[in-house]
């Protein structure tokens, strides 16, 4: 496994891309990415939690006996998402309402524990570090993608209720893309989320074959 | 064992998929002039507008999947589609609603999955419950029979949505008699509403029998077989007698059920979609049954009056599974 910064990167933001090429992590993807905020918040959520617990396995690696390394990792990835939660719980109030029980629930997120085995086990703490990151933002692109998507076919806006997550000051940030839109209800329901992640997985394969 | 001979000239079989299609389109007729009786020029628009889509959107996944454009385009299975759903889709639906739903069922239901004979779905079904789902509201209101909409009031409606005519849209009697029920209603006084005509919906029943028409021609010239209409048609019919001999009150009789709705289009013209319905022959009536039971249940106990589309999809998803278990094993070998 090539080690270098930058392959690291490129297979996190796309090469590898958890969401588009591995397919993990898709119960939080299709279930709250029916607007770009919500998406967005878990989208953050996911890559700390992606950061910290690649740079903690990576660091006890050295001490956790291979025979139960899952049950550690699940324990400490259990442990940074209580953290995040209550965070969250305490600053960003209304979105963590918002985002409710798929917040505890990245803990079950595949693609974490996948990076934890996969690269933080067997790689140096600075490695596992922009791994985590690059895999996290990766994920949050695309759920940003697929909630650009929903939220703009679905109710016709962009950044509605951006207050959850900025404050007071972003609550006129929504944009209305289309005058006098109806709604298309399939886009915000999970059908739509299956259809558009199909669109969207279809989409980076076609590009991926030009480069 | 004897095989009978015959001499030449042999008459050629009309097998190729732009003939069946060609056929198809003309047993659609009937109902096609029935609709344009009862409603004006607001059909012929759908149809016009949802066959130009189907066409571009046909035309253009062809280009990009670098298939031979002229071939199958000229299948006619496009316009197929686009007549199914744009006699399915209320008449008086702005053209968003055709050109939105033509194109899904076009693109998403039909060509992504590899074009005509891989997909699962009927395409224009998977069309109608992309816009039921996405658009209730515009998908419910039904033009009233009866009211001949002239040209220029059909463009304004469709295309501006600003036309004020009293009695313009009413609910169809299958919605009315759901609404009606639930608050508690008995089924003799909901009869007598002036949506009723002899059997069924007033007007509405014309355009089932239109479809029988058409159907019987379909069997007439062997384009389709007899086995999927005739079993959706008792899968249908057959726990609405049932029902209705045990509860005279709140069910209806099965003729009202068989000419209300699109329970005749669907045997005839939707269920008999050789692409994504069952193959074998026993394979074709459990398919069959299938959908009729189904179009029963939900439409007795469901959410929405009308159940064809619905149907047809859980029949299309079963299908493969259907056709595992029916198709005859050559020399009877053990699987």
């Amino acid at each position: 496994m090539a080690n270098n910064t930058q392959t690291i990167i490129r297979n996190g933001l796309w090469q590898n891309n958890q969401a588009l090429v591995a397919l993990l992590g898709l119960c939080p993807l299709l279930a709250v990415s029916n607007t770009v905020i919500n998406s967005l918040g878990l989208g953050i959520a996911t890559t700390l939690t992606l950061v910290l617990s690649n740079g903690l396995v990576s660091s006890l690696r050295r001490y956790i006996l291979p025979e139960i390394r899952l049950p550690l990792f699940v324990l400490m990835i259990a442990g940074i998402v209580t953290i995040i939660e209550l965070l969250m719980n305490a600053w960003f109030y209304e979105l963590y309402k918002t985002l409710g029980i798929f917040i505890p629930l990245i803990v079950t997120n595949c693609a974490i524990i996948g990076r934890a085995e996969v690269f933080a086990s067997k790689n140096r703490i600075l490695p596992s570090l922009i791994d985590g990151l690059a895999m996290g933002l990766g994920f949050s692109f695309a759920l940003l993608l697929l909630g650009a998507f929903r939220e703009v076919l679905g109710a016709g806006t962009l950044f509605s209720q951006a207050d959850l997550l900025f404050g007071e000051a972003a609550s006129h940030w929504q944009i209305n893309v289309f005058d006098d839109y109806s709604g298309m209800l399939l886009a915000l329901l999970p059908p739509g989320a299956f259809i558009a992640l199909g669109l969207l997985v279809a989409a980076k394969n076609a590009i991926s074959s030009k480069l | 064992m004897q095989f009978s001979t015959s001499c030449s000239p042999f008459t050629p079989a009309n097998t190729s998929v732009n003939q069946l299609m060609r056929q198809v389109l003309i047993a659609l007729l009937p109902a096609l002039g029935t609709m344009f009786w009862l409603f004006g020029y607001t059909v012929l628009l759908q149809l016009l507008l949802s066959s130009i889509t189907a066409l571009l959107a046909e035309a253009l996944c062809l280009w990009l999947r670098k298939r031979p454009i002229k071939v199958h385009l000229f299948d006619l299975s496009a316009l197929i589609t686009a007549a199914l759903l744009a006699l399915a889709i209320p008449t008086i639906a702005p053209w968003w609603i055709s050109v939105s739903g033509t194109l899904f069922a076009i693109i998403i239901a039909k060509q992504v999955y590899g074009g005509l004979g891989y997909n699962p779905f009927n395409p224009a079904m998977a069309g109608y419950v992309f816009l039921l789902i996405s658009f209730p509201q515009q998908m419910t209101a039904w033009q009233s029979p009866f009211l001949f909409l002239p040209l220029s009031d059909s463009l304004q409606l469709i295309f501006s949505g600003h036309l004020v005519i009293d009695g313009l849209s009413s609910a169809t009697i299958l919605d009315h008699i759901k609404t009606q029920l639930s608050l508690g209603l008995s089924l003799t006084g909901i009869q007598s509403s002036a949506l009723f005509g002899n059997i069924a919906g007033k007007g509405w029943e014309l355009i089932s029998l239109a479809y029988l028409l058409g159907g019987l021609w379909l069997l007439y010239r062997k384009v389709i077989s007899s086995h999927i209409p005739v079993a959706v048609l008792s899968g249908l019919a057959i726990p609405t007698s049932i029902h209705y001999l045990l509860d005279t009150g709140s069910a209806n009789s099965a003729l009202f059920q068989l000419l209300s709705g699109a329970s005749l289009c669907a045997a005839f013209f939707i269920a008999t979609d050789p692409v994504s319905a069952a193959t074998s022959n026993s394979g074709r009536l459990i398919y069959g049954i299938l959908i009729g039971l189904l179009i029963y249940i939900i439409r007795t106990w469901g959410g929405y009056p009308d159940a064809i589309a619905f149907a047809v999809l859980l029949a299309n998803l079963s299908a493969p599974a259907i056709d595992f278990y029916t198709h005859p094993k050559p020399l009877k070998q053990q699987l």
